[in-house]
C-alpha cells in the first residue's frame, strides 16, 4: 500500500535542492545588481584630494597658491559631555545659532550619527590656533584641513578667475564623473579654462567598512589604491608689475588695456575696470562677498577685454586703407578730396594721400575708399554690385580675426560684428540696400562691432605686418613648459606684407604729428599708433588708442579702451604709452601723463 | 557503522567549522581559527563534545533506545517545560537551560526524543495506520513539543515537528493531509498578496465552473459550496491571524518574503542583505576569507542561521552546488539506511531523521535566498551552536547505531 511513497519523498527531496540551485544561478550567476549592491555596500571609497597647481607670472612671480583651510566635522555618537557654553565661547558662535546648526546637521540627507559629517566649514587659520588648542574639550569633533586658493596681489582678477564649489546645474552637466557635491572647481578665467590640467588628479583609496560604516582596513590590501597627482603649475604670459600698473591706471574708470607681445601672441597685461580683489572670492566668506561683487551696478566680474562689444571707432581705418591696397582700389598715393557733405571731418585738412588721411583721421577719405572698393563695377546693378563687393570686403577683415572670437584661452569670449551681405539683408529685412545705406561701417562706426582683445590682436598684427598668433594667458602648462599648441600657429591675413609698412608710417605719423602726438609721443622711442573717438550719442565718446612699439622688432602692441571719456588722443592714448614705458623702460619718464590719466579728468 | 554517512557527516561539520570561522575572520585582527575568543575556536569545542556523545550512543544497548524511547521522550517534555519557568533568556528567546555560562536548550534535543517516541509507538505490536486513535495519538505526539516549543516563542523550532507528517506519509497516511497543509500554505500567502475580494471572486468562479463541469449531483454541490465557504473562511481567518494575532516581527518576516523590497532598509533588511551576500558571490565566489558582506556584519544571525550567505559569497555558485550535494547525498543516504532496516521502529526513527534534516535545510537555505520567510533554524551541522550539533549528532548516530545492529533484531514488519 505505500509502493513508491519513498521514491516520492526522494523526489521532493532532490527537486527542492535543483530549485534552490537554479534560484541560485539567477542571483549568483545571471544578476549583477547584487554585486555592485555588495561593494556599495562594504568598500567606501575615501578620496585623496590633490594640490590644485600654482599660477606664475612671465617672470616666475607666484600669482595663486593654496592655503589651507579648516573644517570643522563632528561623528554625533562619539560627542560626550558637550558643554554647549564653552563650544560657543571657543568657536564664537550664540547659543541660537549653535542650535541651528544641530538642526541643519541633522535635515542633511547624508547625515549619519557614526560617520563623521561637516559641521563647521572654512574655519581661518586665526580661529584654527584658537579651536586645536581646545578641541580636546570636545570629544566627537574633528577638524580637517583642505586647501583653498589665494593670490599674491590684488591684481589680474578676471584673467586669472576664482576656484569655488561646483554648483548643482554644472555638476548634473559633468559627464566625466569626476566632480562630487562639494569639489571644487575654477569658475572662470584661466582657472576654469585650465582647470583639467590645475586639478590633478584625485587618488582614491578604498577602504572597508561594517554595517555601522567603522572601518575596517583597506580593501585587497590596497592593490587598487591610486595616489593623488598634484595638480600642474602654470606660467601666464602676464607680466605682473605691467599688469598691476595697469590696474593701477584703470583706477575708478570703465574700461580694458590689452599688452600683447606681438611676435609670441602672449598677453603681457589684461585689465579689465572696474575690477575686485581676488582675495575676496576665497576662504571663508566667498558667499556673502560673491553676492556684493557680482551685485555691482558697475559689473566686476565683468570681463571687459572679451566680453565688451563696442564700435571700432577710427582705429578702424587703418583696416580700411589694408583692404583697399590689397584689393587695389587705391594705392599709398592716392588722394581724396575731404568732402565733409556726406560724412563729417575733423582738423584743417582739404586733400591727403593715404598717410595724412591715417595721420589726420580723415572721414571723407575712407567713405570714398570704401565706396571704390565696394563698387568696383563688377555688375551694372548698384545693389548686386555692392554685395559682391561687400563680401569680399567682408573675407578681408575677417583675416585680422574680427568677427568671430579669437580663440583666448578663457571662457566667454564674444566675437564682435564684421556685417555681411547676409546681415545686411537679415537687418534690412529683404528690402535692398546699396553702398549708400552701409557707408558708415568706413569710419568704424555702424554695424561694427568688436571687443577690446581683437583691437590689440590688430595693433599686434600690424606691428607683425601681416600676421597674429592667437593672444593667450598662458605660455607654459607643467613639466614641459609648453603652451597649448593651437597658440604657436600663425594666422596670416589676406593682405600683402608690404602694405603694412604704410600702415606702418602713417601710425609713426599719427604719434608724431597727428591726432596722438600731444600725449603719445615718446623719447628715443618710435610708437606707432592710431586714435579713435567711438561714438555714443548724447552720452561723451569711448576714447580708443591702439599702438605698438618699437616700430622695429616690435616688443608690444596695446589697445586701450576708456568708457565715455572723450578723445582716443587723451586718456586712451595716455594710458597706452603709458604702458609702453612701463613694459619696455620700467617706469615712465612723463610723470605728468601719469597724473593726468590717474587725475581722470578726461572730458574739460 | 555506515562509513558513507559518517564521511558526510563529518565533511559536513568540518565545512561548517571554516565557515564560522570566515564569518568572524577579521584581517586586521591576527586570532588564530582555535582561538576560543572566535566562534571557531568554541565550536571546535562543541565538535569535541559531539565525539564524545557519538562514543556515548555507540556504547549504548541498541536496545536502550527503543526500550527508553518514551522515557526520553517524558523527560525531554518535562524539560521543556521547565524552559519558560526557570530558563534563561537569549537573544529575545527564553529557550536556554543552564547552569552558570553553560547552557543548552532543550528544544534542540525534543526532535530526536520526538523521533524516538514516535518510532517507538509507530513499531509497537497491533499498530496500524489507518486506525483514526492512532493517528490522534501520533499528532498529539508531535502536538506537545510543539506547543511547549511555541510558549518559548521559538516558531521556528516548532515548525520543525510538523515534518512528521512526511513519516506518517511513509507509513501509510493519507496524503490529503500534506496536500490539505500545502493548499492552506498557498491560500495563507495568496491572501497576503491578493486583496480579499478578488480572491472571493476567483474562488466563486472554480465553483461555478466545477458544478458546471462535473455530474450535477445535490450531494457534489452541496460538497463543493461548503468547501468554497470553508476556503473562504480560511482567508478571512487568515487575514485576521496575520494582522491581530501575529506579532508584528512575525508580520514583517511573511510581508518581507512577499517583498523584500519594500522596505529594505526595515523588515526587507535580512532578506535583502542575505540575497546581496549570496548574489555577490558569483560563480567561483570570492574565494575563502574574501568575503566582505559576510565579515563587516551587514548579514545579521552570520553564524548561525544565515551561515549560507558565507558559502554563497565566498565559494559562489559551485560552493553552494558542493555543499547541497552533500546535504542531499546525506539525506538519500539517511533514507537509504532507514528502507534497509529490518524493523519498523527502525525504519520510522530513519525516515523521521530525514525529514527532519530536510526541514532544517529546505526552509535555512529558502530563506537565505528570499523563497521562505525568516524562520530562524539553523543549517544541521552547519550552524555555529552547540546544541544544535549535539542534537543533530544524537539524530544522526541513533541511527547509524540502530544500522550497525540490523541484522539481530527481529522481523517485524
Amino acid at each position: 500500500m505505500n509502493e513508491g511513497r519513498r521514491e516520492i519523498i526522494q523526489i521532493v527531496f532532490v527537486l527542492v535542492a535543483v530549485v534552490f540551485l537554479i534560484k541560485l544561478f539567477f542571483i549568483q550567476v545571471i544578476d549583477s545588481r547584487y554585486k555592485q549592491l555588495a561593494d556599495s555596500n562594504a568598500i567606501l571609497p575615501e578620496v585623496d584630494y590633490p594640490v590644485r597647481g600654482l599660477i606664475k607670472d612671465r617672470n616666475g612671480k607666484l600669482i595663486v597658491y593654496n592655503t589651507p583651510e579648516f573644517d570643522l566635522k563632528i561623528i554625533h555618537k562619539e560627542v560626550k559631555n558637550f558643554d554647549s557654553t564653552r563650544f560657543c565661547e571657543v568657536f564664537s558662535k550664540t547659543p541660537q545659532e549653535l542650535r541651528l546648526l544641530f538642526k541643519e546637521l541633522k535635515a542633511r540627507r547624508e547625515y549619519s550619527s557614526v560617520k563623521p559629517t561637516i559641521f563647521l566649514t572654512k574655519l581661518s587659520t586665526l580661529d584654527f590656533a584658537k579651536i586645536q588648542d581646545n578641541i580636546d574639550e570636545f570629544p566627537g569633533f574633528y577638524i580637517q584641513a583642505r586647501s583653498t586658493r589665494a593670490y599674491t596681489a590684488k591684481a589680474g582678477a578676471n584673467a586669472i578667475g576664482y576656484v569655488s564649489e561646483i554648483s548643482k546645474t554644472k555638476l548634473d552637466r559633468d559627464k566625466t564623473g569626476i566632480y562630487k557635491q562639494g569639489d571644487y572647481i575654477g569658475q572662470s578665467g584661466i582657472e576654469a579654462y585650465y582647470e583639467e590640467f590645475l586639478r590633478g588628479q584625485r587618488g582614491v583609496r578604498f577602504k572597508l567598512r561594517n554595517v555601522d560604516g567603522v572601518e575596517k582596513g583597506s580593501y585587497n590590501n590596497g592593490k587598487i589604491d591610486t595616489l593623488s597627482i598634484p595638480g600642474q603649475d602654470i606660467t601666464t604670459t602676464l607680466d605682473f608689475d605691467l599688469q598691476e600698473y595697469g590696474e593701477y591706471l584703470m583706477n575708478g574708470k570703465a574700461g580694458s588695456i590689452i599688452a600683447i607681445e606681438p611676435s609670441s601672441g602672449e598677453i603681457l597685461a589684461m585689465v579689465s575696470g572696474p575690477s575686485y580683489d581676488p582675495n575676496l572670492l576665497t576662504g571663508k566668506n566667498y558667499s556673502s562677498n560673491f553676492v556684493l561683487i557680482s551685485n555691482d551696478t558697475l559689473k566686476p566680474l565683468f570681463n571687459r577685454p572679451l566680453m565688451a562689444q563696442y564700435r571700432p571707432g577710427s582705429i578702424f581705418k587703418i583696416a580700411q586703407a589694408m583692404v583697399a591696397l590689397q584689393e587695389k582700389v587705391i594705392t599709398p598715393e592716392t588722394r581724396f578730396r575731404c568732402d565733409r557733405s556726406v560724412i563729417n571731418c575733423h582738423g584743417p585738412h582739404t586733400n591727403e594721400d593715404l598717410r595724412g588721411a591715417i595721420t589726420h583721421s580723415c572721414n571723407p577719405y575712407f567713405h570714398a575708399a570704401l565706396r571704390r572698393m565696394l563698387n568696383k563695377g563688377v555688375s551694372n546693378n548698384p545693389f548686386d554690385d555692392t554685395r559682391i563687393g561687400l563680401e569680399e570686403w567682408n573675407k578681408h577683415i575677417r583675416s585680422f580675426g574680427l568677427g568671430k572670437p579669437l580663440g583666448i584661452d578663457l571662457p566667454n569670449e564674444k566675437g564682435g560684428l564684421v556685417p555681411s551681405p547676409a546681415y545686411y539683408d537679415r537687418a534690412y529685412g529683404g528690402r535692398p540696400w546699396k553702398f549708400s545705406n552701409i557707408y558708415s561701417i568706413a569710419i568704424g562706426e555702424g554695424e561694427n562691432l568688436v571687443v577690446p582683445l581683437q583691437m590689440a590682436n590688430f595693433a599686434a598684427t600690424i606691428a607683425n605686418k601681416g600676421y597674429y598668433i592667437v593672444p593667450h594667458l598662458v605660455k607654459g602648462i607643467g613639466e614641459a613648459g609648453k603652451p597649448l599648441p593651437k597658440y604657436t600657429e600663425k594666422h596670416y591675413t589676406t593682405i600683402d606684407s608690404t602694405y603694412f609698412r604704410v600702415a606702418a608710417d602713417a601710425m609713426q605719423a599719427v604719434v608724431e604729428s597727428g591726432t596722438g602726438s600731444y600725449r603719445g609721443k615718446l623719447q628715443d622711442l618710435i610708437v606707432c599708433g592710431k586714435t579713435g573717438s567711438v561714438q555714443n550719442e548724447p552720452r561723451p565718446d569711448h576714447s580708443v588708442f591702439i599702438a605698438y612699439a618699437p616700430k622695429e622688432n616690435p616688443k608690444i602692441a596695446v589697445s586701450v579702451y576708456v568708457e565715455f571719456s572723450g578723445q582716443g588722443a587723451r586718456a586712451a592714448a595716455s594710458i597706452a604709452t603709458l604702458m609702453i614705458e612701463k613694459y619696455l623702460y620700467g617706469a615712465t619718464k612723463r610723470p605728468q601723463i601719469e597724473e593726468y590719466v590717474l587725475r581722470g579728468k578726461f572730458l574739460n | 557503522m555506515d562509513w558513507v554517512t559518517v564521511a558526510l557527516y563529518a565533511s559536513i561539520v568540518f565545512m561548517g567549522w571554516l565557515n564560522i570561522y570566515a564569518v568572524t575572520y577579521d584581517q586586521n585582527a591576527e586570532i588564530s581559527i582555535f582561538s576560543l575568543q572566535l566562534n571557531s575556536g568554541r565550536q571546535l569545542l562543541f565538535i569535541a563534545g559531539a565525539i564524545i556523545i557519538i562514543m556515548g550512543i555507540l556504547i549504548m544497548d541498541m536496545r536502550f533506545y527503543e526500550t527508553f524511547g518514551y522515557v526520553i521522550y517524558g523527560f525531554i517534555m518535562f524539560l521543556l517545560l521547565l524552559v519558560p519557568i526557570i530558563g534563561k533568556e537569549v537573544g529575545g528567546n527564553k529557550a536556554w537551560l543552564g547552569v552558570g555560562s553553560f547552557g543548552v536548550q532543550p528544544s534542540e534535543f525534543a526532535k530526536f526524543a520526538t523521533a524516538l517516541a514516535v518510532a517507538k509507538y509507530m513499531g509497537s505490536v497491533g499498530f496500524r495506520m489507518d486506525q483514526l486513535r492512532n493517528q490522534v495519538i501520533l499528532f498529539i505526539m508531535i502536538g506537545v513539543p510543539m506547543l511547549l516549543i511555541l510558549l518559548q516563542k521559538d516558531t521556528g523550532t516548532a515548525l520543525v515537528f510538523t515534518v512528521f507528517t512526511v513519516v506518517y506519509f511513509r507509513e501509510g497516511m493519507s496524503p490529503m493531509l500534506i496536500i490539505m497543509g500545502i493548499i492552506a500554505a498557498i491560500i495563507f500567502i495568496l491572501t497576503l498578496l491578493v486583496d480579499e475580494k478578488y480572491l472571493f471572486i476567483g474562488i466563486g468562479v472554480i465553483l461555478v465552473s466545477a458544478i458546471m463541469l462535473g455530474r450535477k449531483k445535490l450531494k457534489r454541490i452541496g460538497l463543493l459550496t461548503a468547501a468554497a465557504v470553508l476556503v473562504c473562511g480560511v482567508i478571512v481567518s487568515v487575514d485576521y491571524v496575520v494582522n491581530n494575532v501575529l506579532k508584528p516581527h512575525q508580520q514583517n518576516r511573511v510581508k518581507a518574503l512577499i517583498n523584500p523590497d519594500a522596505d529594505p532598509l526595515g523588515f526587507g533588511w535580512n532578506v535583502t542583505q542575505s540575497k546581496i551576500a549570496i548574489g555577490s558571490g558569483g560563480f567561483t565566489g570570492k574565494g575563502f576569507l574574501k568575503g566582505t558582506q559576510t565579515k563587516f556584519d551587514f548579514v545579521p544571525e552570520q553564524s548561525t542561521d544565515f551561515i549560507f550567505c558565507t558559502i554563497g559569497e565566498e565559494h559562489g555558485w559551485l560552493g553552494s552546488l558542493f555543499i547541497m550535494s552533500l546535504f542531499i547525498g546525506l539525506m538519500l543516504r539517511v533514507i537509504f539506511l532507514a528502507e534497509r532496516q529490518k524493523n519498523r521502529f527502525a525504519r520510522v526513527y530513519g525516515y523521521a531523521v530525514a525529514c527532519i534534516f530536510f526541514f532544517h535545510f529546505a526552509i535555512n537555505i529558502g530563506m537565505t535566498i528570499g523563497l521562505f520567510p525568516v524562520i530562524g533554524i539553523p543549517l544541521p551541522f552547519f550552524s555555529y551552536g552547540g546544541s544544535g550539533l549535539w542534537g543533530f549528532t544524537i539524530l544522526l548516530f541513533i541511527l547509524l547505531k540502530l544500522d550497525i545492529h540490523r541484522s539481530q533484531v527481529l522481523q517485524r514488519m
